[in-house]
């Protein structure tokens, strides 16, 4: 995911945010089609705006010196909010206790990923780290230049304290809210001085969370809280396969009468209920008896009605050839050909949903001045702007976007075309002339999710007469979310596909990743940690297996492979000290179980991570007792929220490992909620041993690095403790029986 | 049908079927109890009928009648509650935040209950989900708001 937008904008096309026509639509007929990123379009017409830099975009202090700050980025539990007011408050010199942090609408100001925004690929505060500071500084000084001028002094002689300027020669000082209507008119400055990072008193220390009161007290709001005057509810009932259209309503009448309802809709490839609360929304709308169509001929994305992601395995395992080369280094045949002995494996990784504990919504109101106001969760408001406005057939300038604090996201909130709520009830306020607050029941969330798409891959390594690897290939079949979204070149590999197979950094001279397309059926989606939730999985295990057939320790293997590469020998010696010095097992813990460790490594979004694990195996179950990470995003802005998102990560991790698979049978997903789709429960959860190392490096992203090191670790422990390899997950599936052949 | 929720007389006129958690959110407009799974998978909709943690997705309305219902509205005004909101906030426990309000209901049922909790009690009374894996900031929360 790191490479999806700069890769969409090498290739130069548009974003094709939508692929799929709204077909017999009864709310009037919609055509989706290409829609050009909201972001470029107004990069293009705004030149005057570079982002990031109009102090008054971002920055508003309240008469009482506090501070009210929009971020380009969304809250949705990883501290965002927190880290902005870190690093903005740093150099403007407010304590960050004294911000309140927003999402920010859409606009120009915002698009600090490149030209573009998003909140996604860990990417949020090393994209705008620089920006942000400079931001404060530039609003500190013009606070200083404004209290010059009020006090007549040279504003060299002046000095700040946290929410006031000083000038210490006189002992006076002005309160930052008493100046800004003077600070207001004055331009922003070209060149700041930025703080010493050796006098950091927020950026880099544990600086606690700006919302954990409110969300410990039910105060903070999230999208599915919220409530305007007049508003009604709405409750939709999918067609059970994607591409299907309601046909007939068999008690339609009946259905009108019940309590509370409003009226009852047909949608794109959906029927609705309106009513004067979603409780009876949704109980009318689930007692409609709905015929629906097939999907039509020419209806993309429609789930096909014979779609099992069994034969969707197999496809994936018997897709012929070596693909198209990703990473290519030496020459891996020839090597191979050499090689003393020869290792082969291959590995599945099945289809996964977000799960995240708020069901999505969307909140519509049509405005008397013709706008369109829209509250939903969202990471990309400029994207929903644009989707938002085509929906309604008017200018995205006339859509106003909010995007409240996230119930969890976990990738769950981008453009995807049919696993959002909001066209839906842009539709049905058009419709019935009142605000709409639509919500997805949990069953229809797990319908219309869109997933961490499924893979297959397989690998072949050539050992030298050391047992040393000098050959890797690996065949990885499957489509990467980036592609699907973003737009694939059919000649080139789409880099979500194969990350964490690829990029890896153990010295192997010889090195061949190819990945054949397949079109998934599926809607597929961006997952927490995207391509590297199941690759590192896939490389990190098979590494195990070249490690036993070499009859090397893989600790040790992996040691001795980054001989050359001190950043990555420094982490793995940290998370081996972290754990009290490596031990594989199997041994005997102190309470008797029988226990092993596994090891992994992983290269996520700009950050180094290795992870150890410790496990027994339980009156046939797994037990993950601890997990050791150690992980260098080079450098950081606050421990307290990179541990608490290494324990999150690791929770995620560990759920996909242990439990979690998207099934579908006959075209539909076989679970509608968390009784038919487990995740991870608090017994089920390790302790977690967090390592942070700054290496120095380029900062590297927090959100998403900790996930991909824990399936690999567990299972290589699981491995170890049961004498089988596991090439499949999760790990539920496995035959815990010790011993026996691979 | 006369509701006590956090002290207060509510006079609600609906379906008695209807389930506690959207008589709360929508005729109430209370919307700190939370929608998570609606068949009582994930507690997200924990609230307190007479001090037990009850999920309120899966309580109808008639059933609960003349009961006192406690919300996390309310959370404060009751001594333990404000403990385990102390404890939440010490411990930095919410990411997303959106499971926490069941979570201090959970943890405050807990304490009224048995104000010692060991390690099993807790395992036993906290099993609500979270999907960011709070797990061990909430023992530790939980455990702390016991010593307080
Ligand atoms: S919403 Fe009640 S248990 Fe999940
Ligand atoms: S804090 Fe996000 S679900 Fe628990």
């Amino acid at each position: 995911m790191n490479d999806m937008f700069i890769k969409s904008r090498e290739i130069g096309k548009p974003f094709k945010l939508s692929r799929r026509g709204f077909i017999g639509a009864s709310l009037g007929a919609l055509a989706l089609g290409v829609v050009v990123p909201a972001g470029r379009a107004r990069a293009q017409a705004a030149q005057a705006v570079v982002p990031g830099t109009r102090v008054s975009a971002f920055i508003e202090i309240r008469p009482d010196s506090t501070v009210l700050f929009r971020s380009a980025f969304i809250e949705g539990g990883q501290g965002i909010f927190t880290a902005m007011a870190q690093i903005v408050g740093e150099e403007l010199d407010v304590d960050p206790a004294n911000f309140t942090v927003e999402g920010a609408p859409p606009g120009p100001d915002y698009l600090l990923i490149g030209g573009a925004r998003f909140t996604g690929g860990s990417m949020s505060v090393r994209m705008s780290y620089d920006a942000m500071r400079k931001l404060g500084a530039s609003a500190r000084m013009m606070l200083m230049q404004a209290a010059a001028t009020q006090l007549d002094v040279p504003v060299a002689e002046l000095s700040t304290e946290p929410g006031r300027v000083l000038h210490a020669k006189s002992g006076r000082s002005i309160p930052y809210g008493e100046l800004v209507d003077a600070a207001a008119g004055l331009p922003v400055p070209e060149e700041v001085a930025l703080r010493d990072s050796a006098d950091f008193r927020w950026i880099g220390k544990p600086v606690g969370r700006l919302d954990a009161h409110d969300k410990s007290t039910g105060k903070a709001q999230y999208s599915i809280d919220l409530k305007v005057d007049g508003m009604l509810y709405a409750a939709v009932q999918h067609s059970p396969h994607l591409g299907g259209e309601p046909d007939s309503l068999q008690n339609e009448a009946e259905v009108a009468g019940m309590p509370g309802v409003h009226s009852v809709h047909r949608l794109p490839g959906a029927v609705a209920v309106v009513a004067n609360s979603w409780w009876r929304a949704r109980m009318a709308v689930e007692a409609l008896q709905v015929t629906w169509t097939e999907p039509a001929p020419d209806v993309s994305r429609a789930m096909p009605a014979d779609f099992s992601t069994e034969a969707h395995l197999a496809a994936l395992k018997a897709a012929p050839g070596d693909g198209i080369a990703f990473e290519e280094e030496g020459d891996v045949s020839a090597a191979l050909a050499g090689a003393a002995k020869v290792v082969e494996a291959s590995y599945d990784a099945p289809y996964l949903a977000h799960g995240q504990l708020e069901p999505p919504s969307a909140l519509v109101r049509w405005n008397e001045d013709g706008t369109l106001e829209l509250w939903a969760p969202n990471q990309a408001p400029e994207m929903f702007q644009a989707h938002a406005a085509k929906v309604a057939d008017i200018e995205p300038g006339q859509v106003i976007v909010h995007s409240p604090l996230l119930g969890g996201f976990f990738g769950r909130h981008f453009l995807y075309e049919t696993a959002n709520p909001f066209p839906q009830a842009i539709l049905l306020s058009k419709a019935v002339g009142r605000p709409i607050k639509l919500i997805w029941s949990r069953e229809e969330e797990f319908l219309r999710d869109a997933l961490r798409p499924m893979s297959a891959v397989r690998f072949r390594a050539g050992l030298d007469a050391d047992g040393l690897p000098v050959a890797l290939h690996a065949v990885s079949a499957g489509e990467g979310p980036a592609g699907r979204w973003f737009g694939r070149d059919p000649d080139k590999v789409d880099s979500t596909a194969v990350e964490g197979i690829a990029g890896k950094v153990y010295a192997i001279k010889n090195r061949r990743v190819g990945h054949i397309h397949v079109d998934d059926p599926a809607i597929i989606g961006f997952w927490r940690s995207v391509g590297h939730s199941m690759n590192d999985f896939f490389y990190e295990t098979f590494f195990d297996e070249m490690a036993d057939v070499g009859g090397h320790d893989p600790y040790e293997l992996r040691h001795r492979l980054l001989a050359d590469s001190p950043r990555h020998r420094n982490l793995l010696e940290a998370v081996a000290e972290l754990a009290g010095g490596w031990k594989r097992g199997p041994f005997e813990a102190e309470d008797g179980s029988r226990r092993a460790r596994g090891v992994a490594m992983a290269s996520p979004f700009g950050s180094e991570v290795a992870t150890i694990a410790e496990v027994s195996i339980q009156q046939g179950q797994i037990v993950v007792h601890d997990i050791w990470v150690a992980i260098d995003p080079g450098s950081i802005v606050n421990p307290a929220i990179i541990e608490a998102q290494v324990n999150s990560a690791v929770a995620l991790g560990l759920s996909s490992a242990l439990l979690e698979e998207v099934v579908y049978v006959d075209g539909v997903p076989q679970a509608r909620n968390y009784d038919g789709y487990p995740i991870l429960t608090p017994d089920q959860m390790p302790r977690v041993h967090v390592r942070i190392v700054e290496s120095g490096a380029p900062m590297g992203g927090i959100g998403e690095p900790g996930v991909p090191g824990v399936p690999p670790a567990v299972a290589n422990a699981v491995s170890t403790l049961t004498g089988r390899r596991v090439r499949s997950l999760p790990l539920s599936k496995f035959s815990l029986e010790e011993g026996g052949a691979t | 049908m006369d509701l006590t929720i956090n002290g207060t007389k509510h006079q609600i006129d609906i379906e008695p079927e209807t389930p506690l958690l959207w008589v709360l959110r929508d005729e109430l407009g209370m919307t700190g109890t939370k929608y998570g799974c609606g068949v009582a998978q994930c507690g997200a909709c924990t609230v307190l009928v007479d001090g037990v943690a009850t999920r309120s997705c899966v309580t109808t309305v008639d059933s609960v009648v003349g009961a006192q219902i406690t919300t996390i509205e309310a959370i404060e005004e009751d001594p333990i509650g404000q403990k385990v909101v102390q404890a939440w906030v010490a411990h930095q426990v919410p990411q997303c935040g959106y499971c926490q309000s069941g979570q201090v209901m959970a943890a405050t049922a807990l304490l009224k209950e048995t104000p010692q909790p060991g390690d099993e009690d807790i395992a036993s009374a906290m099993v609500n989900l979270c999907r960011c894996g709070t797990y061990n900031a909430i023992i530790a929360a939980v455990r702390d708001a016991a010593q307080a």
